[in-house]
């Protein structure tokens, strides 16, 4: 009578049992890898209608990040500066520069420069400006060193885990609210003066769903 | 190929995709649920292809009056009295809170241009940008300007200076009005009232012709 199996089949269920092991390794390595936010969301570049350089206005000028975003310490929105607040100066200065035509198109017709928006933070999530700024939340914690983007980028993963560490432990990245924007803050003691800071400002961070998601 | 050979050339390629995490590119990111990131209403700057310019925020009818924004007292919203003139003090109280405020103000919006000290050499100035030169807040002429005139400078700008109107609150521009008359009276404080605070002029003196 012939054999069923062939002879190899003798190493099958080994073979099997290995390529099992390794196979679901890298499909949970994979998966926790590169399906993450810090792998999907951060380093977001878009191109820009106008390349508008953050370096040059913050990092070179040294002008204030609320020059222009004027709203971000009472509004739960930090607005984009409207086209006015562009021509401030550039109404006198590289008035004839090919890359502020927009600018120049938006001032003269009234429409709007359409500017491509890199966090975007769904819409079920509620996030307000206004309440991180006035607690001592740095602008450098959760944007990353604007003062050096050429074009920005995103540079923090935004996810509700990436939310929920600093809501859990505040202490390790509130600073005094005079220090909110400057970039490259560094404290020497931040566990120490953390905790006073969340005892001065009465720092609650909410991690119950009603904080963000009503 | 060998396995060893296989075995190299497969932590190569793993390897190279993880050097990929955190790389800037221009592709939006990627959300395999969308259900609800983009729902159907308009927050704030957003955009709206229902009107001819695109924007969800549109402007109000001129003329409108919001409630809780009538704006009658003139001496605050424009710093003009009942007979048009500008007032020549300040219409609101004056608290050293009120002052740190403006010095707050000042710095994120007047430095640029106008200086820390207010001698007009902000950066915009000394950079030869090529901008029509701030005049220094510490001269004659504007030392005697009605606290009015000021506030309706950072309202309605200026010949080359635009209005910040848009930029800086009604009551943070009084402040700034604040804040740069205490900047005139820094540079400018008599002898003899220096004197009075044990200041020893020689001193200072030695010391800024040796910074000179």
């Amino acid at each position: 009578m012939a054999q069923i199996f062939p002879k190899w089949a003798n190493g099958a269920p080994k073979r099997i049992l290995i390529g099992a092991i390794v196979f679901l390794n890298a499909a949970v390595f994979g998966v926790w890898y590169f399906f993450s936010p810090e792998f999907t969301d951060v380093g977001y570049a878009p191109e820009q209608p106008v390349p508008f350089s953050h370096k040059v206005h913050v990092g070179q000028l040294g002008m204030d990040c609320q020059y222009c975003h004027t709203q971000v310490a009472e509004s739960k929105h930090a607005n984009i500066p409207a086209t006015q607040t562009c021509m401030n100066c550039h109404s006198q200065i590289r008035t004839d520069a090919e890359t502020l035509e927009p600018v120049r198109q938006s001032w003269e017709t009234g429409e709007p420069i359409e500017w491509v928006r890199v966090h975007m933070l769904p819409d079920y999530a509620y996030f307000n400006h206004a309440a991180h700024v006035n607690v001592g939340v740095g602008c450098e914690s959760c944007h990353g060193r604007i003062d050096r983007m050429e074009v920005v980028y995103q540079a923090e993963p935004l996810s509700m885990g990436w939310c929920l560490d600093c809501h859990r432990e505040p202490e390790k990245h509130v600073r005094p609210v005079s220090e909110v924007t400057t970039m490259g803050y560094v404290a020497d003691n931040q566990l120490e003066l953390g905790l006073e800071l969340v005892a001065k400002h009465n720092i609650n961070a909410p991690t119950y769903c009603q904080g963000c998601h009503y | 190929l060998t396995p060893i050979t296989r075995l190299f050339a497969l932590s190569l390629v793993a390897l190279t995709l993880m050097s990929c995490r955190g790389q800037t590119s221009e592709k939006p990111p990627v959300h395999p649920n969308l259900n609800m990131d983009f729902q159907d209403r308009f927050n704030a700057q957003e955009e709206n292809s229902f009107f001819a310019d695109g924007r969800a925020m549109r402007t109000p009818v001129e003329g409108t009056v919001a409630r809780g924004n009538l704006r009658q007292e003139s001496e605050i919203f424009e710093g003009l009295d009942e007979n048009g003139e500008f007032v020549d003090y300040i219409p609101v109280d004056v608290t050293r809170d009120f002052l740190e405020r403006g010095r707050n103000s000042y710095e994120i919006y007047c430095t640029v241009c106008h200086g820390g000290t207010g001698d007009g050499r902000g950066i915009v100035m000394t950079g030869n940008y090529g901008y029509v030169p701030a005049p220094t807040f510490h001269s004659e002429r504007l030392r005697g300007l009605p606290d009015g005139e000021i506030y309706s400078a950072i309202a309605n700008g200026v010949r080359n200076m635009p209005s910040y109107a848009s930029q800086i609150k009604v009551e943070d521009r009084w402040a700034i009005v604040t804040y740069v008359r205490a900047l005139q009276r820094s540079q400018y404080v008599p002898e003899e009232q220096m004197q009075q605070f044990d200041v020893d002029l020689a001193e200072l003196r030695s010391e800024f012709t040796e910074e000179q």
